[in-house]
Order: C-alpha cells, then sequence, then structure tokens
C-alpha cells in the first residue's frame, strides 16, 4: 500500500515509522502525535483513546461503510462528522470523539444496526465475545424503539464445508468479501442485492473453497459466518485459552488455542506483526481436530487415524499394548541389538520435524550422543541439504516483503506455506515488491510475478547460471527438445531486476518439485548466494519445527546450535560425553542402506521413527517399502496411528502439538512459545521425556527432568540459541518471539501488539470482552550473555571455545548430475498440495473431505500430441511403476512435464494408493522421466 | 460449446474493447445475455466472469445489484409500472392495483402463460405522461386501466412486435466499430499538450510573481 | 413576465420530428460550435464556459467552469457525461437524449477539447432504451461526419466516445457511484475526501463528471459566446434552463426557462407553461427540485427559479423537477412513497441510510393505514436525525453519499407543514383522504 495513501495499512511495521516526523493534532482538547498517514482510528488508539468500529480492520484497507466511527472533525466548513477509521490525520487537525452529537450518531449507528439484526444472541456462537453485542453495551441506546418487521433469510446456509452463513445476522460490514478480494485474492463471496437486501453470498455452483476462509469466521463481527468445525462445540464463557505457535507448517503463525473440558475446540490467529497478521490457513486451523481424535486407534484397525494411547510391543507379529518400562526396555534391546551387530550407525533416526525445540534437543543427544549415530534426518527427502540452508544467509519475513526483489525457487507456496503467500502476495501488490518467480508450474503468484520463469525439473542450476549471465547457459536450456520456457528477453528482466550483488534481493527458496534430487535446487540456491552475495534467503521448507529440529541437529553432519559435527565436535564431546565420529546419511540415504542399496549397504539395520510415517510421506514409495520390509527392527515414537506405526516393533506413544509446551523454531529463525491447552491422551508422553527415558534404558542418564533444565542446556550449549533462556522464553514479551542467532549486542522484545477484541474478536479470555485493547506495554530489553555461558551449568566447562554457528556463507553442496532430457518423455514434477493424505488431514473429520484426487496436468500442447483431452484417463509408464490417472490440461505447466501433486490419494480403489506420485519417484535419481500413453 | 451464441460473444469481445479495463463492460454484456436468455442464467454468469476475468461470484453479486439484470428467469414482456411520486398523484397505484387484478399475479411474478412479469418501478423520467409505463423498457406512454388491458392484448397477441423488441434487446442500434483514435498518437499528444500546459502554467507563475 | 424572450438553447430543434438525425442537426447549424471550439485553444474554449458561469444541470449546481478550472492543474483523463436522470421527477435528460442526440454529442465532444481528453464515456439509466439507441446511432453518425473519432475535422484533436447503458440503480446517478458502475462494479458510492473524481475518478484517473444538460449548453456557449450566456438569467444563475413540472397541474411538461427571471408561481400557472391547479384545486405543496429537496408550500410560490434564491429558502432547485401536489394530495402518503423509494435505492453501504430508510418507511406506511402512534412522529424526526443530525439545509450527514442525507427531506416538511395530517391519521386509525 503506497505511504500516505488513503487507507494506507496502519499496520505497516513499526520502528521506521517512528523515526519518521510526526503529524500533531489535537484529539479531545489534548495535543497528541501521529504517524504520517495514519488513519485517526489508529492513531487515537495508540494514545489510548478507542474509537468504536465495526467494518475497521487494521489489516484490510478502509471502507468507512458501517459508520460506526464518526467523530467530529474540523475543517475548512467547521466540524463535520467523519469516520476515525478513513481520515489520514492532517496536522493541526482537532478532533472529538466525546461531544453530545458524536454519541447521538454512534448511538444512533447502534440502533440501526439492530433494526434488522435477530438478537438471537442466546444461541449464537459469536454470544460472548461479539464486537456487537459489546459495542452495543458500551456506546449503544438503552433499548430498540424499533417495532417493525425484521428482514428474513433462510437462517444458516452453508457457503463451503467449513463455513456456515447466517444473514439475518450480518450487519454489511464487508470484513468477509474483502478478505476474500483483497487478502486472498479469491473473490468467491460477494456482496449481492442492494440496501436492506445486500446479502453476503457464493455463486451457486461454487463453494467458498479458499484456503483462507476460516480466517472471514474469525473477522466476523457477528455470528453471521460460523465455521462448522466448531458451531456450538463451546460457549466463550467455557472456553480457556493459551497462546501458542502454529506447526502445521513452518510459518510459525501465533494463535489462541482454546479448549473445553480437555478437548480443543477452537484456533484463532493471533496478530503477530512479524508473521501472521492475525491470519491462518484452514488446515492450521482446523486440523486441531486431529489432536482431538482419540477415537480408532485401534491396532489392528486399518483405517484407523486416530490416536495412540498406550506404549505397545509386537508380540507374535501383533502390537500388543504393554507398560512404558517394558516398552522403553523392548525400544532398548533393539536399538542394542543392531548397535552391538553394526556399530552405532547401524541405527537410523527419521523424523523430529513434529517435535518441540526441547524434545529435538534431547533426541539429537540421545541419538548423537548416547546412541552415536549420525545418520538422524528430520527431512524426509523432502527437503535441503541442512548444512546448506543453515549456512545461507538468512532473512526474516518482513525482510521479505520489505525488499526491492523477491526470488521465489519453491512450489506453490500457497499449498506448502500458506500465510506467507499471503504476506508475499500482498508485499507484491501493495508494497512494491518485484517478484521474480521460478517454479515448475504456474501458481497463483504467477499473475503478480514481474517476471515468471517455469523451471523444469533438474533445470534450476542452469537457469541461474542463465541469470548471472554465464555465456553458454542459455544455451544449454536450449538444447531442451522443447526449447526456452522464457525468452531471452525475460531472463534478461530478471537479470536486471536481481542487480549486481543482489542488495536488497530475498531468495525463497524450497523444493520445486519432489520428483527432484534435493541437490538440484540446493546448488541453484548456492550459485545465487554466490553470485550474489548480499542476497539472504529464506528457507521454505515446510515441515512444522523441520527448522527447530535441524538446529537442534536433527540432520547429519550436524549438531545443536547450527554448528557443523566437525566444527562442534570437541565442544559437544566435552558436554555429551561423545559425538560420532563419521558423518551418517540423510533419510534417503537411511532408507537405503536398510534396504541393501547404494554405497552403504547394510549399514544401517534398525530404525527409529520420530513422529515421520515414511511409507506414505517419503517420496519414492519403493525405497521406504523395501526398507521396511527388511528391517530388524523399527521403534515408533508418534501420535497417530499411520502406516509406518503399523509396521513398528515398539509404538511409544506421544504428546503432540497443544498437549505439551516448549519452543518451536520458523522458517526465519524465530523462536516462539508453544502453549501447552491439553493433558496429552492416555499414556502419552511429551517427547523429550521419551528421548530422556530411553537414554536411561539404554544406561545414560541425561540429568535432564524438566522442560526448563532442557531449554537452559539449549541455551548454554547450543551456539545458535545462548540468549534463548528460560527467562526470556518465559517473560510476558516474549509473545513475538525472537529470531535467532541473536545479534551481541542483545535486543529489546518490542512492545506486544495489544489484542484488538474487535479485529479479532474471541481471542482475549470472555471478560476481558469489550474492554478498550490494552495499548503501549513497557519494552523489555535484554542481553546476550557474554560467553556461551557455562555458568552455573550441569555439564561442566571445558577448555573448547564455544564453536560458531553456520550463517552468513553457503556450504558446498554436492554435485548432481542430471541426465539430458528426450523428446519422447516427460519429466516429472511432483508439488505439494495443502490438504494431502497425510495423518494430519485424514484424521481431521473436517478437513478429509476436502482431500482432492490426484491428475495428471500437462500441457495442452503435450495433451493435444496424444489426444488425450482433460478428463481423460492417461497412462503414466516410470521405470517404476505404471499407473493410470486423470489428465488435465493446463497452460500453466511448460511443455515437457507432467505434474503430478504429491501425496494425494487417487480415488478409493486405484492403484497407487494414498500417494500415487509415491510410487512413480525414484529418489536415488536426478529427475524421474515418465512416458504418457492414452489409454 | 460455450453457452453464450457466437454473435454474443463476438459482440462482448468488441465491447470489452471499448474500455480501459475489461470489467466495465460487465453490465452491457449482462445485457447482451439477456438479450440471448432474457435472463442471466449461471452458465452465461460463468461465461462473462470468464471473459471479464473475474468470479463468477463477482458477476452475480454486481449483478443483483442491479434492478434490470436479473438472475431468475422473467417474462418475455417486463411491463414496468411507475409508482413514484409524479405517477402516484395520477393514480398510478390504482393502476398498479388494476394490473395486479387484471393480469392474475402479484409485482414481480410472471403470468402463467410465461408472456408478462409485473413490475412496480421508480421514476422512470416520463413523469409528464403519468401514470407512466414501460414495457421492455420502452415508453408506452400514460396509461388508464382500460388502456394497459389492450396493452396486455396487443402484447400477447403479439402486435407490438415492432415497436417492443422482446426483451434484452436494449439497444438495436450498434455502434460502427471500435474505438478510432490511434493510442499510441493520442498518448504521445497528450504528452505534448501536459507540457505546454505546464511551460504555461510555469510562464504564469513566473509572471505572478513566483509560488505563494 | 413568465416567459421571457430570451433564446431556446437546448430546445431549440425539438419540434421539428427529426430532431435526433444529423439531417436536421446539420441543417440547424451542427457542429459549427465544434470546428470553431477546434480553431480556439482549449484554454479559450474552457474560459468561455467559465464566463458562461454555466452552473451544473445535475443537482449539485456547481460551475462547469469552475470543476474544469480545478482540473486542468491536473491533466485530466477522462470525461464521463451523467446521463443516469433517476431523481424521481427529472425528466429532462430523457428530452435531450432522444430528440436532440447530436447536440449532446458536440456537447462532449467540445468538453473533451477543452479538457484535452482522449476518452469520454455518456453513461445513460438502462431504461433509456430508445435514448440509447439515439445517441448511439448519433455517434456513429458523428463518427461518418468526421466529428468523433480520430484528428476531428482534420485538427489533430483526437477523442472517443463511449456510450454505456446503466440497468437500473438511481444511486448510479451521484457521480461517484456512476464511476464505479463504470468499472463493472456494484454502485456504491466513494467516499469523498478522497475521492472527488476531480483528482481520483475513473480507475483512479481525473475525471470530469458533467450532467447531459450541462454538455448539452456548450454548442450555444461557444457559438454565442460566455458573455451571452451570462447576460441571460442573474447573479450566478446564468443562461437558460430546463425544468420539469408534473403533478397536479393541466400541462405537465418541460419548459426552457430563463433563470431567476421566472417563478414558480409563473411555472404553474401560465398558460403556456403548467397551466394552473387540476380541477381548479388549490396548491398544498410543492417539490423544487426533484424528491430529495424539501417542500415548499404556497406562501413560496413567488420565489425566483434561481439556484440561491431556493437554496436561501431552505430547500434547492436541484435537478430542476418541480412536484405539484393539490389539496387532495396525503401528505403521508407522499412522504411514504418517497420514502419507499429511498429505501428501494440505497446502496446499502452506509448503516444508517440502509437501515434507516427501510425503518422510517415502515413507520410512514403504519401511520398511513391507522396503526400510527402519536410518539411516532418524534421516532420519525429522530431517526431522521441520526441520518442528518439537526436536520438542517444543506443537511449534515452521517452517511457517505448525499442519498442518505436526503431521505429525512420529505419527512421532516411533511410533518413541518402538515402535523395535524399526521396526527389525524393516528387518531381517525387511517387516511382520511382515502
Ligand atoms: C443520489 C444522487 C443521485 C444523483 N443523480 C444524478 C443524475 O441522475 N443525473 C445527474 O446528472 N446528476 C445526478 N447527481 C449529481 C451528480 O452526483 C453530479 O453532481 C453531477 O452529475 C455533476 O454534473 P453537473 O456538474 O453537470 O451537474 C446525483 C447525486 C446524488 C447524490
Ligand atoms: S448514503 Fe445511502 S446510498 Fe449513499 S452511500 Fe450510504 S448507503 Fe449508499
Ligand atoms: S466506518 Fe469506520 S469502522 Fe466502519
Amino acid at each position: 500500500m503506497p505511504d500516505g495513501a488513503p487507507g494506507a495499512s496502519p499496520a505497516t511495521s513499526a520502528g521506521a515509522a517512528e523515526v519518521e516526523a510526526a503529524v500533531h493534532f489535537v484529539l479531545d482538547g489534548a495535543p497528541a502525535t501521529a504517524r504520517p498517514g495514519e488513519l485517526l482510528i489508529s492513531a487515537a488508539e495508540r494514545v489510548g483513546t478507542f474509537i468504536p468500529r465495526f467494518c475497521y480492520h487494521p489489516r484490510m484497507k478502509p471502507v468507512g461503510m458501517c459508520r460506526m466511527c464518526l467523530v467530529e472533525v474540523s475543517g475548512p466548513r467547521g466540524a463535520t462528522l467523519q469516520p476515525a477509521c478513513y481520515v489520514p490525520v492532517a496536522e493541526g487537525m482537532e478532533v472529538v470523539t466525546d461531544s453530545a452529537k458524536v454519541k447521538k450518531a454512534q448511538d444512533g449507528v447502534l440502533e440501526f444496526l439492530l433494526v434488522n439484526h435477530p438478537l438471537d444472541c442466546p444461541v449464537c456462537d459469536k454470544g460472548g465475545e461479539c464486537p456487537l453485542q459489546d459495542q452495543t453495551l458500551a456506546y449503544g441506546p438503552g433499548e430498540s424503539r424499533f417495532v417493525e418487521e425484521k428482514r428474513h433469510f433462510a437462517k444458516p446456509i452453508p457457503i463451503s464445508e467449513l463455513v456456515l452463513l447466517d444473514r439475518e445476522r450480518c450487519i454489511q460490514c464487508a470484513r468477509c468479501t474483502r478478505f476474500a478480494e483483497e487478502v486472498a485474492g479469491e473473490a468467491q463471496i460477494d456482496f449481492a442485492g442492494r440496501g436492506d437486501q445486500v446479502e453476503v453470498a457464493v455463486f451457486p455452483s461454487q463453494p467458498f473453497s479458499s484456503y483462507f476462509s476460516g480466517n472471514t469466521v474469525q473477522i466476523c463481527p457477528v455470528g453471521a459466518l460460523t465455521a462448522t468445525p466448531y458451531r456450538f462445540a463451546a460457549r466463550p464463557w467455557d472456553l480457556d485459552q493459551v497462546e501458542s505457535t502454529c506447526t502445521t507448517c513452518s510459518v510459525g503463525c501465533r494463535v489462541a488455542v482454546q479448549s473445553s473440558a480437555n478437548r480443543l475446540t477452537r484456533i484463532l490467529g493471533i496478530d503477530s506483526d512479524p508473521v501472521n497478521h492475525g491470519w491462518l490457513c484452514d488446515k492450521g486451523r482446523f486440523v486441531f481436530e486431529s489432536v482431538n481424535g482419540t477415537e480408532g486407534a485401534e491396532p489392528g484397525d486399518p483405517g484407523g487415524q486416530g490416536r495412540l494411547l498406550e506404549p505397545m510391543v509386537r508380540r507374535d507379529g501383533v502390537l500388543q499394548p504393554v507398560s512404558w518400562a517394558e516398552a522403553l526396555a523392548a525400544a532398548a534391546a533393539g536399538i542394542g541389538a543392531a548397535r552391538d551387530a553394526g556399530g552405532p550407525e547401524a541405527v537410523g533416526v527419521l523424523g523430529g520435524a513434529r517435535s518441540t525445540n526441547e524434545g529435538a534437543y534431547a533426541w539429537a543427544r540421545v541419538a548423537k550422543g548416547v546412541i552415536g549415530t549420525d545418520s538422524v534426518d528430520a527431512q524426509l527427502g523432502d527437503g535441503l541439504p541442512a548444512d546448506l540452508v543453515l549456512s545461507l544467509p538468512r532473512a526474516t519475513i518482513d525482510d521479505a516483503c520489505a525488499a526491492d526483489v523477491v526470488v521465489v525457487l519453491a512450489g506453490d507456496l500457497r499449498e506448502e506455506l500458506p500465510v506467507l503467500y499471503l504476506r508475499l502476495r500482498e508485499a507484491v501488490r501493495e508494497g512494491g515488491v518485484q517478484l521474480v518467480e521460478l517454479a515448475p508450474r504456474a501458481t497463483p503468484l504467477t499473475p503478480d510475478a514481474t517476471v515468471s520463469i517455469p523451471v523444469r525439473p533438474g533445470e534450476a542450476p542452469v537457469v541461474v547460471r542463465a541469470l548471472a549471465g554465464e555465456p553458454g547457459a542459455v544455451g544449454e536450456l536450449a538444447l531442451h527438445p522443447e526449447g526456452l520456457t522464457a525468452s531471452e528477453e525475460r531472463l534478461a528482466a530478471a537479470r536486471d531486476l536481481l542487480g549486481a550483488g543482489g542488495a536488497r534481493v530475498v531468495v525463497v527458496v524450497g523444493r520445486p518439485s519432489l520428483a527432484e534430487h534435493p541437490g538440484i535446487p540446493a546448488e541453484a540456491a548456492r550459485l545465487l548466494a554466490e553470485r550474489w552475495p548480499e542476497a539472504r534467503f529464506l528457507p521454505a521448507l515446510r515441515r512444522g519445527n523441520v527448522m527447530g529440529a535441524l538446529d537442534m541437529g536433527l540432520a547429519p553432519g550436524l549438531l545443536p546450535g547450527r554448528v557443523t559435527s566437525s566444527a562442534g565436535a570437541d565442544w559437544f564431546a566435552e558436554r555429551w560425553g561423545s559425538v560420532p565420529a563419521a558423518p551418517g546419511l540423510d533419510a534417503t540415504g537411511i532408507l537405503a542402506s536398510l534396504a541393501g542399496e547404494g554405497e552403504a549397504a547394510h549399514q544401517v539395520k534398525a530404525l527409529v521413527l520420530l513422529g515421520s510415517d515414511p511409507l506414505v510421506d517419503f517420496p519414492d514409495r519403493q525405497l521406504a517399502e523395501r526398507a521396511f520390509g527388511v528391517a530388524d527392527f523399527v521403534v515408533a515414537v508418534a501420535g497417530h496411528l499411520t502406516e509406518s506405526v503399523r509396521r513398528a516393533d515398539v509404538v511409544l506413544p506421544a504428546a503432540v502439538a497443544h498437549e505439551r509446551p516448549g519452543t518451536t523454531t520458523n522458517i526465519e529463525g524465530r523462536v516462539t512459545r508453544l502453549g501447552q491447552k491439553l493433558v496429552a491422551p492416555g499414556h502419552a508422553w511429551p517427547d523429550w521425556t521419551i528421548a530422556v527415558e530411553l537414554a536411561a534404558a539404554l544406561g545414560v542418564d541425561l540429568g535432564l527432568t524438566s522442560l526448563a533444565q532442557v531449554r537452559s542446556e539449549i541455551a548454554r550449549w547450543a551456539p545458535a540459541y545462548r540468549a534463548i533462556t528460560q527467562d526470556l522464553v518465559e517473560s510476558t514479551h516474549f509473545g513475538e518471539g525472537r529470531v535467532v542467532p541473536l545479534s551481541d549486542t542483545g535486543g529489546s522484545v518490542a512492545r506486544v501488539r495489544p489484542t484488538d477484541p474487535i479485529a479479532n474478536p474471541g481471542v482475549q479470555s470472555a471478560e476481558q470482552q469489550g474492554a478498550p485493547p490494552r495499548v503501549g506495554l513497557a519494552d523489555m530489553a535484554f542481553g546476550v550473555p557474554e560467553h556461551s555461558g557455562d555458568a552455573g551449568g550441569s555439564g561442566a566447562p571445558g577448555d573448547a571455545a564455544a564453536p560458531l554457528p553456520l550463517g552468513g556463507r553457503p556450504v558446498a553442496v554436492a554435485e548432481v548430475h542430471v541426465v539430458p532430457p528426450n523428446s519422447y518423455s516427460l519429466r516429472l514434477a511432483s508439488t505439494r498440495r495443502l490438504y494431502d493424505s497425510g495423518s494430519a488431514v485424514a484424521s481431521s473429520p473436517s478437513l478429509a473431505p476436502l482431500v482432492g484426487g490426484v491428475v495428471a496436468a500437462a500441457n495442452p500442447y503435450d495433451l493435444d500430441r496424444l489426444g488425450v483431452r482433460t478428463g481423460d484417463p492417461v497412462r503414466i509408464r516410470a521405470t517404476r511403476a505404471t499407473i493410470i490417472v486423470t489428465a488435465k490440461a493446463d497452460a500453466g505447466v511448460p511443455r515437457g512435464v507432467v505434474v503430478v501433486e504429491f501425496n494425494l490419494p487417487d480415488g478409493p480403489d486405484g492403484p497407487g494408493g494414498p500417494n500415487v506420485a509415491a510410487t512413480l519417484i525414484d529418489a536415488g535419481a536426478s529427475v524421474t522421466d515418465v512416458r504418457l500413453e492414452s489409454v | 460449446m460455450s453457452h453464450l451464441g457466437t454473435d454474443v460473444l463476438d459482440r462482448a469481445r468488441q465491447l470489452i474493447a471499448l474500455y480501459p479495463e475489461p470489467r466495465s463492460a460487465l453490465i452491457p454484456v449482462c445485457h447482451l445475455a439477456q438479450e440471448q436468455d432474457g435472463w442471466l442464467r449461471p452458465e452465461a454468469m460463468e461465461e462473462i466472469a470468464e471473459l471479464l476475468g473475474v468470479t463468477p461470484a463477482e458477476v452475480r453479486g454486481t449483478a443483483t445489484f442491479y434492478d434490470m439484470l436479473h438472475t431468475e428467469p422473467v417474462g418475455t414482456y417486463l411491463v414496468a409500472v411507475c409508482t413514484n411520486i409524479a405517477c402516484l398523484l395520477a393514480g398510478a397505484g390504482e393502476l398498479l392495483e388494476h394490473a395486479e387484478s387484471s393480469l392474475g399475479v402479484a409485482v414481480g411474478e410472471t403470468t402463467p402463460d410465461g408472456s408478462i412479469t409485473l413490475e412496480e418501478a421508480e421514476c422512470l423520467a416520463d413523469c409528464d405522461r403519468p401514470p407512466c409505463v414501460q414495457v421492455n423498457h420502452r415508453y408506452v406512454g400514460a396509461q388508464s386501466a382500460e388502456s394497459f388491458d389492450s396493452l396486455v392484448a396487443d402484447l400477447r397477441a403479439g402486435r407490438l412486435g415492432d415497436t417492443i423488441p422482446s426483451h434484452g434487446t436494449l439497444v438495436r442500434v450498434r455502434r460502427n466499430g471500435g474505438l478510432r483514435a490511434d493510442r499510441a498518437a493520442v498518448a504521445a499528444e497528450r504528452a505534448a499538450v501536459a507540457e505546454q500546459q505546464a511551460a504555461r502554467a510555469a510562464a504564469q507563475q513566473a509572471q505572478q510573481g513566483g509560488p505563494s | 413576465m413568465a416567459v421571457t424572450e430570451a433564446p431556446r438553447i437546448v430546445t431549440s430543434r425539438i419540434e421539428h420530428a427529426d430532431s435526433h438525425t444529423l439531417a436536421r442537426y446539420l441543417a440547424t447549424g451542427g457542429y459549427e460550435a465544434l470546428r470553431k471550439a477546434l480553431r480556439m485553444t482549449p484554454e479559450a474554449v474552457a474560459a468561455e464556459v467559465d464566463a458562461a458561469s454555466l452552473l451544473g444541470r445535475g443537482g449539485a449546481g456547481f460551475p462547469a467552469g469552475r470543476k474544469w478550472a480545478m482540473l486542468r492543474k491536473d491533466p485530466v483523463t477522462y470525461l464521463v457525461v451523467n446521463g443516469d436522470e433517476s431523481e424521481p421527477a427529472t425528466f429532462k435528460d430523457h428530452l435531450l437524449v432522444e430528440r436532440d442526440p447530436h447536440q449532446l454529442i458536440e456537447g462532449v465532444l467540445i468538453a473533451a477539447y477543452a479538457l484535452q481528453v482522449t476518452q469520454a464515456f455518456i453513461y445513460l439509466r438502462g431504461e433509456f432504451a430508445l435514448g440509447l439507441e439515439r445517441v448511439t446511432q448519433a455517434l456513429n453518425e458523428a463518427y461518418d461526419h468526421g466529428a468523433a473519432g480520430s484528428d476531428i475535422f482534420g485538427s489533430g484533436f483526437s477523442v472517443d466516445v463511449v456510450v454505456h447503458p446503466g440497468a437500473g440503480a438511481y444511486i448510479c446517478g451521484e457521480e461517484t457511484a456512476l464511476l464505479e458502475s463504470l468499472e463493472g462494479k456494484r454502485g456504491f458510492p466513494r467516499i469523498k475526501p478522497p475521492y472527488f473524481p476531480a483528482a481520483i475518478g475513473l480507475y483512479g484517473q481525473p475525471t470530469v463528471v458533467n450532467n447531459v444538460e450541462t454538455m448539452s449548453n456548450l454548442p450555444w456557449i461557444v457559438t454565442h459566446g460566455g458573455a451571452a450566456f451570462a447576460a441571460l438569467g442573474q447573479g450566478r444563475s446564468t443562461g437558460t434552463r430546463l425544468f420539469a413540472l408534473s403533478g397536479h397541474v393541466h400541462n405537465p411538461g418541460t419548459f426552457e426557462l430563463e433563470m431567476v427571471k421566472t417563478t414558480f408561481r409563473d411555472l404553474i400557472y401560465d398558460e403556456q407553461l403548467g397551466g394552473g391547479i387540476r380541477g381548479g384545486n388549490e396548491l398544498k405543496a410543492f417539490i423544487p427540485g426533484g424528491v430529495s429537496a424539501p417542500w415548499f408550500g404556497p406562501e413560496q410560490v413567488d420565489l425566483p427559479l434561481g439556484q440561491d434564491e431556493v437554496g436561501a429558502a431552505g430547500s434547492m432547485l436541484g435537478s430542476g423537477s418541480i412536484v405539484v401536489m393539490d389539496s387532495s394530495t396525503c401528505a403521508v402518503r407522499a412522504a411514504w412513497r418517497i420514502t419507499r423509494f429511498f429505501a428501494r435505492e440505497s446502496c446499502g453501504q452506509c448503516t444508517p441510510c440502509r437501515e434507516g430508510s427501510g425503518w422510517l418507511e415502515r413507520v410512514l406506511h403504519r401511520i398511513e393505514h391507522g396503526q400510527g402512534r402519536e410518539a411516532d412522529l418524534d421516532l420519525l424526526l429522530d431517526v431522521s436525525d441520526n441520518i442528518a443530525p439537526g436536520l438542517g439545509w444543506p443537511p449534515q450527514q452521517t452517511t457517505i453519499c448525499v442519498l442518505g442525507s436526503s431521505i429525512p427531506s420529505s419527512i421532516h416538511s411533511g410533518i413541518q407543514m402538515f402535523r395535524d395530517e399526521f396526527l389525524l391519521h393516528v387518531k381517525e386509525g387511517g387516511c382520511p383522504h382515502a
């Protein structure tokens, strides 16, 4: 949004604005200051004068429609009533918010709003946290003089699978329609009709299917929009709430988690200025249902997706409930046996991205310090080399949104990191960020991109070299049978945007396709960092706490605190007793070794699964199958009964999100608090406890008996986390968290944005509803400990100096040789979908029906050549498998590429199971080429 | 396979080309679709959305703001009786009551034979001939109860086909071709004019002794 | 003297049956004004319009010359002609678009030249089916005649004109709603400031919006000079103006009269004009400028037809439409019908207008149908006061546009002038006129 323009967002990040010249005005007789361009409503609020409002939402452009915020503003023609939400403060402006005239206008508006409102508060979900109810009490008339017949509409009608609309309650504030159009870019709902017949409406045959629909429910200031997953689930005054962070993906949206009688009832977005602005995606909002799902967890029930309640051990081929002691002993025995047979590296550890940072740290210590294996990987073949990710100079989300140029070298961000997509979309459309998109297919960001260069699997490094102007690179791209995907002019335009050194350039780097070796995008990222040394990077790795897990060392070659194994060997050996001697394998290597393939064949014999489900979630299903087929021993630490858990020998039930406190780290490296709202069901434990107890069963006492102890051990021993102390994390000012590593000079925790009960009703507790928000909490300063501080630690100080964390200069990437494309096959790309066959969605009854079936999307040109049309079945022949799926012509897919989305089912009886794409992908190959045939 | 006929699509594209932004053609293109179908069928709205680069919800939402755009079927002839102040003073209320009883339908309804939909209109800007009636947006002059009945009889008998085309045909006269002014030349011309203007303004200001 | 010697400026041709054709237009000096304008500098043309002191004829009465001058600081991008004519009892533009479309187009072309715009839009209400045909036909002829499009009459000046149909919504006459509608959206008026069309208009560009009648005056002004126009009328109200007379008169119709020199009495009673009250009845009240205007009673009948004169008396000349109500008229019914119009036509954005209009309408309906209470009168006034605080004139507003603040006009007038009649409805449990 252009500065100073009407509607300039009052929510632009503070700080910079503070130093700009202030605008002086008079508010109710007292002098006050505003930021240039600031709207009266927010300037007044900052100095403690709350002006009532309905249509105004601090994260959207004002429309001045509801007229609730009228105040008297002096002007050339005397004082007139003006909407405070729409008028930017001007120098010398005189504003009166408490005159009789203002009060009468506000009174009048409230009375008008109630004219057609059904006043069915006792049966309304919003009752008790309703801005209309609350502001009527605070500012409204005592009673309505309206005795006529009210407007009638059919009571709630579904406008999507997740959202119901009660038009009688609607007060036409247009928050929902504006959100859909302006924020989400999906105007699937719009006003219809005129005058007092204006209603929110969908097109009859097209539901409100946006991934962001739940936000409209959250910001609705009345009970007009309700969500099916929590309709009538609880009355607001029954709810109690903790603040937490959503770990459905790794954006790190702040949330309010609410429960009633030890069941989660609702998740609401909290307005975190650096991260989510109050928004959530529907997956993050509604996936809480899976936490409640204690049904169907019978191990014998093949369809069950429910929670695991008790430890289990396989006896006579069947998983049977046992005590924790028995299960831990069995786990230790199996691990011990493997280690005895093949050394520490005989144990592979997969997963950890669902853990808290504390859990990840404890498991890293158990795996690397106790068992002694470095074959540990929190990524499941769907990420990037961990050391590269940690070594790239990191950007924050705000950095990206304030950059001149953002390069997206990733999949479809709306599918993978939905709220990052919203932030970037706004930055591009309103903030003047220029977008260079390097993606395997068109995405919802493509229309807004300044330059969009389709990148076929395998091509990314060459495209980057072409952008760098390297002679010959364009020629290399042109060798493809279909030629360049983008003209040389477009490449040149992107080159111009990137400039010489990459100053003010942020690269969002992820995995454009899971059917491509991770080394390919990694090399492209490394090249970008090398050629544009001032560019900074935002990793688009999507698993919940994958960044925390990598930071805690759950990856081969790494130790906690972003330290490489070589740099940190002495430091951690001193503290942990020992660290692995040799570098270990990544997830693909672990599975291949188990399956008896590759250089390290048969080295790994036993598998520890940390909340992971490789059988469904690993890109190469056949490799995972082969590995599981021969594994000597599998221990699964898990919250849900998944395919992989069903094949385990020992099952250790873990507490999941909202059932244990801790911290998490998002894509920026921002550490925030996770709140505990529920008591874990059955005998499930937090994962750090399981790690500590397993160590004990293996004969090692880690000396960790509380979460606080784990956290302070991290603060003392993990270099990048050295200031994330127990005190800081537990302080009330830690709401928006801190980005690690902290600068040496320490810093201050920014003022916490006051929760705005009118912008996000329901976020505060019921008692606070209706009260003007708190304003102006004092800043809290803190310092970074001088030394990485062994002071007072239990793990005895040694002589080794604290190792330096990675970051700033990219490490090398193992070379991947890409076979040249040929003209008779298509190159497979596999991108992610938000709603997929993963256990979280599958065990959330509201979301499970939204999982779409798989299709083969290809350029119309490629389909035409085969005589195949959208909707026809098409055969995909890979070296691995041959499947038949439905074809879809998609001009957004470049020629020579076929997209089969990852982790989607192909219908109840399809040959591919829940994840068709994974049957085609060969994790060992650089790319997967397939033949398409008409059926 | 599109729902809108080729002729309608051609005309729609010509209309869109008249505007700096496609969405501007929403109302005219909806009129065209009504010319084909009598009302805005969902299929038509979906295609209009596609043509204009907006969502079907936006087309429907916008169309429902306007009285002349119908998202429900209507009769062949829309008979609109104005009852606003000038016509009211001339007995429009009574005429409307007569229309309801003689057609046997209430305002907003369509006769069972599908020929006539009765509407109560706001002022139609023909107040010197009250009570004012329009059929398919063509003025038919002041009406009495008797003349109304014979008007309806004529409509049903198809005797007014020449003067009152079946509805939707808002404009029988089509625009000849599209925009004529060459955009590039015009842009250059404008830039030159703006420059001249600026120069003149600067000169004027200098004369007046600089900016105040 | 009722009908002055003033020339007919915009209705000089309409007696001819073929007044809408190019042939008739050319035969009566058509497009000569445009040729003359093209020989002048744009500034000189604008100066003539400024000198004419031509007040906008759409309702607000803002001088066209001043509006254009404001804009020429910022080059204007679009010219938009407001032909939505939906203010009840207003039917003058109806006459101009159907009977003299070339005059309108010539006016548009002159304005386009003066403003140096290259694209103009003529927005006509959708119900003007014949008017749309006539203007489109005339435009085709103008293009063929070389008067519109590229390089007009060899002058090097080019402008395209597009005729745009509305689709039935009164609010689209409000200039910013009209622009929204022209952008293909629902007609929600924009908030001013900052959305004065002059600053942020069509597609966010500086835009001039003028009424059809305003435009139709331009050929005459260019031909005869601004001074000749300013010599007619009196004070700020110069030239002639179309007055649309309707209601209980013998001879309703559109009359072009010199401003200020004529009074309401002349208009209503003169034999050449209204011809007196129908059936020899008494004048009860009249609305001087469209239903948004407060009513006048017989006491005000000698006021001159001038913008400032009517304004000073507490109402407005507005769109120049006068509705005459005789003694048989039920004031409650009239106020109810006008309020119902606003309730049906409120765009629905602003809470006070959206909800207040319907509420007021329902209360008036109750009173008219014998369900009223005495307290309803105060209720009507207080609810009105919540839409237009103070109930003064010109009104203050709690709404975005003045449709909202116009709602109380007829209610406030009705109760002020005919309180007893309202009370009689309450006491007798029904309408005494029924
Ligand atoms: C509710 C409302 C309805 C209006 N309707 C019309 C109309 O139908 N025609 C018109 O020319 N102006 C109408 N106006 C006035 C316009 O907003 C605007 O002032 C006018 O078109 C400017 O042209 P002018 O300066 O030539 O009069 C209306 C204003 C309002 C508030
Ligand atoms: S005052 Fe009425 S018509 Fe005008 S913008 Fe508000 S709601 Fe719409
Ligand atoms: S008009 Fe300002 S909050 Fe609605």
